[in-house]
């Protein structure tokens, strides 16, 4: 297999080997299957780090093959999240008012079971039955292609209007902002069915694993995000790695000349959107039961900003550049923001970094736009070169 | 030699200047030409309205043995249809090789689904070597687009003209930035494509049109001016005007 993508492409088999090492170090620190150095809580951050990674790699495939600025990614991530935490709500609270109606003396039946579930979850915005977006709450199979086809299929409408009547550049991002803006408004409002901003709560409780604890949970979440991060890579590897990827990366450098090669453009387009929103819809349904809390404020814009900013600080268009980005910025965000960086005395004023952690973001993402256009990841070829020389 | 493209009666207005009025051109199959004119002749619009670029506000444009309209095509639609295009300022992907840029042009279906699981053939590396050689490029085919010399540059563009295969060539100033040597060249190519292709080529360089020898069409603030052998047309006393000015 000369032309496989670990040949082809001689980043992929060191990313593998790297995440690799990343698990088995995490396990073997682990509470649940190893020396406990690493807390059940920080092995759920770097869950959900290597989640965003994933996100980061899609927004790379969008942005650095394909050129388009979307900063509205994180909506399709969010809709990954609520999609699957539609089921964990569901299956959680009725597994609940079960095991609570068992001890009364008549056996309840599935609608009194149905009824009080809807109750249990919507009295807190008013409302005591399921709305029409809870159809396929109670089946994990269904909910489970809803995490790739709800954000799959905004991508694809919304993509559709865009490319055809030609929305390029910075009016295309402003677009993507007010999509997700749009989304994040909807889904504050009480009524919309997915419980306002309250978002979906006890996420983290997985359906009929209360045998099996966090400390153990945590490490299997890892794992899943892991391999999902792991094939993500792959795939999208084996996307731009061949004349397809030659296709996109023209249309990000030259869209005239391809359309006059005779590529219909905004299909190819549409194809890289709607792919790169899917892998966010899974990013985003391995995210959440991690984080235990969806809310509206997840898709806020400044999100989808963020995403991209960690690409940019990463490095476009080389793939382990988004994932060093994303990985890079948001752990150090996470250390900033916990209140676990030592604040600095300077006698007059105290830096407390909770506080100035934007600014710090902010500078650094001006430092490397200024000196390292190429991201980190530029550095790191640079130094690679230098040694191949 | 059938007729493979009919323009007829087409203007364009841009902001109230006309860059083409009245134009009508044809060209057969097989057919080399030459199209010469001062500068704001309309030679690079014309150009933009056969590829679909641009859109005329009247006239009409006729394609094929059928004689279908290419205005209501889109520009990929029409670069389907078998109309080539090389740009006057050398527009090649610079950040990909010379390899992937003859493979992407390549004659093969143009969908998301088959670019996805292309396999490069037997026949598509040979056919890519035999367009390197071609074009003097054999010895650069894996080396990025972007550190070639503009005439290098020149060559690709050509270069992915010849792979795509289209039956109707527009080139626009092919030989700016080469030596005589690769002028000359160039021209012979151009002469040898037109036995089976038809090829409209756009030059300022009449030392490179003489060497094209072929039937010329001269433009004129948006229509044809003169039409003949280079002779005829440098002895028309309108060209001379234009060219040498009253």
């Amino acid at each position: 297999m000369g032309n496989s993508i670990f040949v082809r492409n001689r980043s992929v088999p060191i990313f593998i080997g790297v995440l690799a090492l990343v698990a088995l170090a995490v396990t073997f620190l682990s509470p649940a299957y190893g020396t406990g150095a690493v807390s059940v809580s920080f092995t759920k951050i770097l869950g959900m780090t290597l989640c965003l990674c994933l996100a980061a790699l899609a927004m790379d495939l969008v942005w650095g093959y394909c050129g388009i600025l979307s900063l509205g990614h994180f909506a399709f991530f969010g809709l990954g999240g609520y999609m699957i935490g539609m089921w964990l709500m569901t299956a959680r609270t009725e597994a609940v008012i079960r095991a609570n109606l068992a001890e009364s003396p008549i056996p309840p039946t599935e609608g009194e079971v149905s009824q009080a579930t809807a109750l249990q979850i919507f009295s807190v915005v008013g409302a005591e039955d399921w709305p029409w977006m809870w159809a396929v709450s109670d089946s994990l199979i269904l909910s489970l292609l809803l995490v790739m086809l709800v954000p799959g299929l905004l991508a694809l409408v919304f993509g559709w209007l865009a490319f055809r009547s030609r929305v390029t550049g910075v009016y295309l991002s402003i677009l993507t902002q007010a999509m997700t803006l749009a989304l994040s408004l909807y889904l504050f409002q009480n009524d919309t069915g997915l419980r306002g901003n309250n978002g979906l709560s006890g996420l983290q409780n997985i359906p009929g694993a209360d045998a099996i604890g966090q400390e153990r949970l945590s490490v299997w979440f890892f794992w899943a995000s892991a391999l999902a991060l792991g094939l993500g890579y792959v795939g999208a590897a084996w996307l731009v790695s061949g004349k397809f990827g030659s296709i996109v990366r023209g249309i990000r450098d030259d869209e005239l000349r391809v359309r006059f090669l005779g590529y219909p453009v905004e299909v190819y387009k549409l194809v890289v959107f709607t792919v790169s929103a899917m892998i966010c819809g899974v990013a985003g349904a391995l995210y959440y039961p991690q984080a235990g809390i969806i809310n509206p404020d997840e898709i806020a814009p400044i999100a989808s900003i963020y995403l991209a900013v960690w690409v940019a600080i990463g490095g476009r268009g080389r793939l382990y550049g988004a994932v060093i980005g994303a990985a890079a910025v948001s752990l150090l965000s996470t250390w900033f923001t916990s209140g676990r960086a030592p604040n600095v005395d300077l006698g007059f004023y105290e830096i407390n970094w909770i506080d100035w952690w934007p600014v710090l973001l902010g500078l650094g993402f001006v430092l490397v736009t200024l000196f390292a256009p190429r991201g980190l990841a530029g550095l790191f070829d640079y130094l690679v070169r230098k040694e191949d020389t | 030699m059938s007729t493979l493209l009919e323009v007829q009666g087409v203007s364009v207005t841009f902001d109230g200047f006309k860059a083409i009025n009245n134009l009508s051109f044809t060209i057969g199959l097989p057919e080399l030409r030459a199209v010469i004119g001062p500068n704001g002749a309309g030679k690079t619009t014309f150009m933009d309205i056969v590829t679909g670029k641009t859109r005329p506000d009247a006239g009409t444009v006729r394609w094929g043995e059928m004689g279908h309209s290419l205005l209501s095509m889109s520009e990929a639609r029409i670069a389907r249809e078998g109309i080539g295009r090389k740009f006057q300022r050398p527009t090649v992907f610079e950040d990909q090789t010379v390899r992937e840029n003859l493979r992407v042009s390549l004659k093969k279906p143009r969908g998301p689904f088959s670019a996805m699981f292309d396999r490069v053939t037997p026949e598509d590396t040979a056919r890519i070597e035999e367009i390197a050689a071609e074009i003097g490029l054999s010895d650069h085919l894996n080396r990025k687009a972007g550190i070639l010399s503009h005439g290098q540059k020149q060559w690709l563009e050509i270069g992915m003209l010849l792979a795509q295969d289209p039956r109707l060539l527009l080139v626009d100033e092919p030989a700016a930035g080469m030596t005589t040597e690769e002028r000359n060249h160039t021209a012979d190519l151009l002469k040898r494509l037109a036995k089976n292709h038809a090829v409209v080529v756009v030059e300022h360089d009449m030392e490179f049109v003489r060497r094209l020898d072929c039937r010329v069409t001269v433009l004129h603030e948006g229509s044809v001016l003169a039409e003949g052998s280079l002779e005829h047309v440098m002895g028309d006393e309108r060209v001379i005007e234009v060219y040498l000015g009253r």
